[in-house]
């Protein structure tokens, strides 16, 4: 009988960070500038709006192998659109809610407002997500087998 | 049941033959006495098939959309639980309100005729309803059930016997409000832990077929171009052929119904697959109310929506569970 060793590779989780394009991706510019370092295992999707991301597009992020999703935007009150984000929130929030409801990690998919002056937090932000995330384990509730590798 | 079908079939004769209406929307007798179909009447001779019975669980309203638009007047039938999505219809501006003359009609809660054959009774002929009981004649004979176990999940949890629209009226008996809460068993899902419902669902939702008639009968469905008819979406309107793609579809579906969904019942009525999708709406129902305040679409034909409105001091998405933050 030949043995068979599970080499454990160190998990690394696969993360969707969608960005609003006035505060949040700026931020993130701006975390790059200052040589503030975030994990390089996110990956940033620039969207005008926060409230352009539509809960399909957390899905599909998910269905093509994300770990983790988050959404950044505007601070309330400060959004370019003026709105965009109040209508982000009350959507994000049911959206959640409903994801727990049916039996997925909640804490997988989180909206964080970061603004364009705090790099700072945008580092800090990705980098407590990323620690989330991977305490989390890899995202087996929402995932595609056909898109995941090896399986 | 019979002298409310017999007053709505002289109010239709009588609006199609003096050309008030060009149309009336109601219902017609089916393959068997359980399964009468939505009908367009044109003409007076064309009501010999008109039908009003315990099976006429059906919304129509729907139909309006289409209906209301063509030339002339359109009568519709409405119970109470339609005449919300009725007003739904108006306030999204997808059905023509001049158009229409709105007849509330009874309901004394209609029948599922699954639950009927569960019970052991097939081939059913006729039923007669009174009270709490429910007369049922077969080929095989006469049985008498309680009316509570055979009705439709709607029914039994029916959330009010107010007609929210209408022109004129057609109720002669009194109609007694369900007792039942309506999420109840949405609370159950609640307090169970995250991997039992996970398992509650993932059997759930593999039942589904992608047979889209949850979608195609929802009045809320109304979008002439569905999402799920986009070839790029990866889910076109086909049979889900992963674990994923069975989530994806009823997320999305029960998430473009939030705020909109006034709980008519319509989708887990004519799902073939029994899936529990009224489960999935009142969820969202249940915690808009907890978040933004009670709401119940269709109450009105204007006003704000839920997820068309906001406050500044609303609820970080981070810390909401079941409706409230945690
Ligand atoms: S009606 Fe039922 S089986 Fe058909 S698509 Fe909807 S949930 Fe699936
Ligand atoms: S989702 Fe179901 S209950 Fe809600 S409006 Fe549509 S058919 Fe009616
Ligand atoms: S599923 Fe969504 S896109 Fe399709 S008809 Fe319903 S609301 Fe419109």
């Amino acid at each position: 009988m030949q043995e068979v060793t599970t080499e454990k590779k160190e998990f690394v989780p696969n993360i969707v960070a969608f960005c609003c394009n006035w505060c949040s991706y700026a931020g993130a510019d701006l975390a790059g500038s200052s040589r503030l370092s975030y994990p390089a295992n996110v990956k940033i999707i620039r969207v005008p709006c926060s409230c352009r991301v539509n809960p399909s597009f957390i899905l599909k992020a998910y269905q093509q192998g994300a770990d983790g999703v988050i959404l950044c935007g505007c601070h309330p009150g400060d959004c370019h659109y003026v709105t965009g984000n109040y209508y982000a929130r009350r959507r994000m929030s049911l959206l959640f809610s409903f994801l727990n409801y049916m039996g997925i990690e909640k804490e997988r998919t989180r909206v964080e407002w970061v603004s364009a002056a705090e790099g700072q937090r945008f580092s800090a932000v990705m980098n407590d997500f990323v620690k989330t995330v991977t305490a989390l384990g890899e995202n087996r509730k929402l995932t595609d087998l056909r898109v995941k590798e090896g399986e | 049941m019979k002298d409310v079908e017999m007053k709505m079939l002289e109010r239709a004769k009588a609006l199609l033959g003096s050309g008030e209406v060009a149309r009336v929307i109601g219902w017609k007798k089916g393959e068997f006495y359980f399964d009468p179909v939505p009908a367009s009447f044109e003409s007076v001779e064309e009501l010999s098939d008109f039908v009003y019975n315990g099976f006429c669980g059906a919304n129509l309203s729907k139909y309006l959309i289409q209906m209301s638009k063509k030339e002339g007047k359109t009568a519709i039938f409405l119970k109470p639980c339609d005449s919300y999505s009725f007003n739904q219809l108006v306030k999204e501006h997808r059905i023509v309100r001049e158009n229409i003359h709105v007849i509330a009609i009874e309901c004394q809660g209609k029948l599922d005729i699954e639950k009927i054959k569960a019970q052991g009774v097939s081939a059913v002929t006729e039923v007669e309803e009174d009270g709490d009981t429910v007369k049922v004649s077969s080929l095989y004979g006469e049985t008498t059930l309680n009316k509570e176990d055979i009705l439709l999940v709607k029914c039994a949890t029916c959330k009010s016997k107010t007609h929210q629209a209408k022109d004129e009226e057609i109720v002669l008996h009194e109609m007694p409000e369900s007792k039942n809460n309506r999420f109840d068993e949405v609370e159950k899902l609640e307090a169970m832990t995250e991997t039992e419902r996970f398992a509650f669902w993932k059997l759930q939702l593999q039942k589904c077929i992608r047979c889209n008639a949850c979608r195609n009968v929802c009045p809320a469905c109304s979008c002439i171009k569905c999402v799920f008819d986009n070839p790029a979406s990866g889910i076109a309107a086909k049979a889900n052929d992963s674990e994923f793609e069975e989530k994806l579809f009823h997320i999305i579906r029960a998430f473009h119904v939030a705020g909109r969904c006034t709980d008519c019942g319509e989708c887990s009525r004519v799902c073939p697959q029994n899936i529990p999708l009224h489960l999935l709406n009142r969820k969202f129902i249940k915690d808009i109310d907890g978040l933004y305040g009670e709401y119940q679409a269709g109450e009105t034909a204007e006003g704000k929506t839920p997820l068309t409105s906001y406050t500044e001091g609303d609820k970080e998405p981070n810390d909401v569970v079941d409706g409230e933050a945690k």
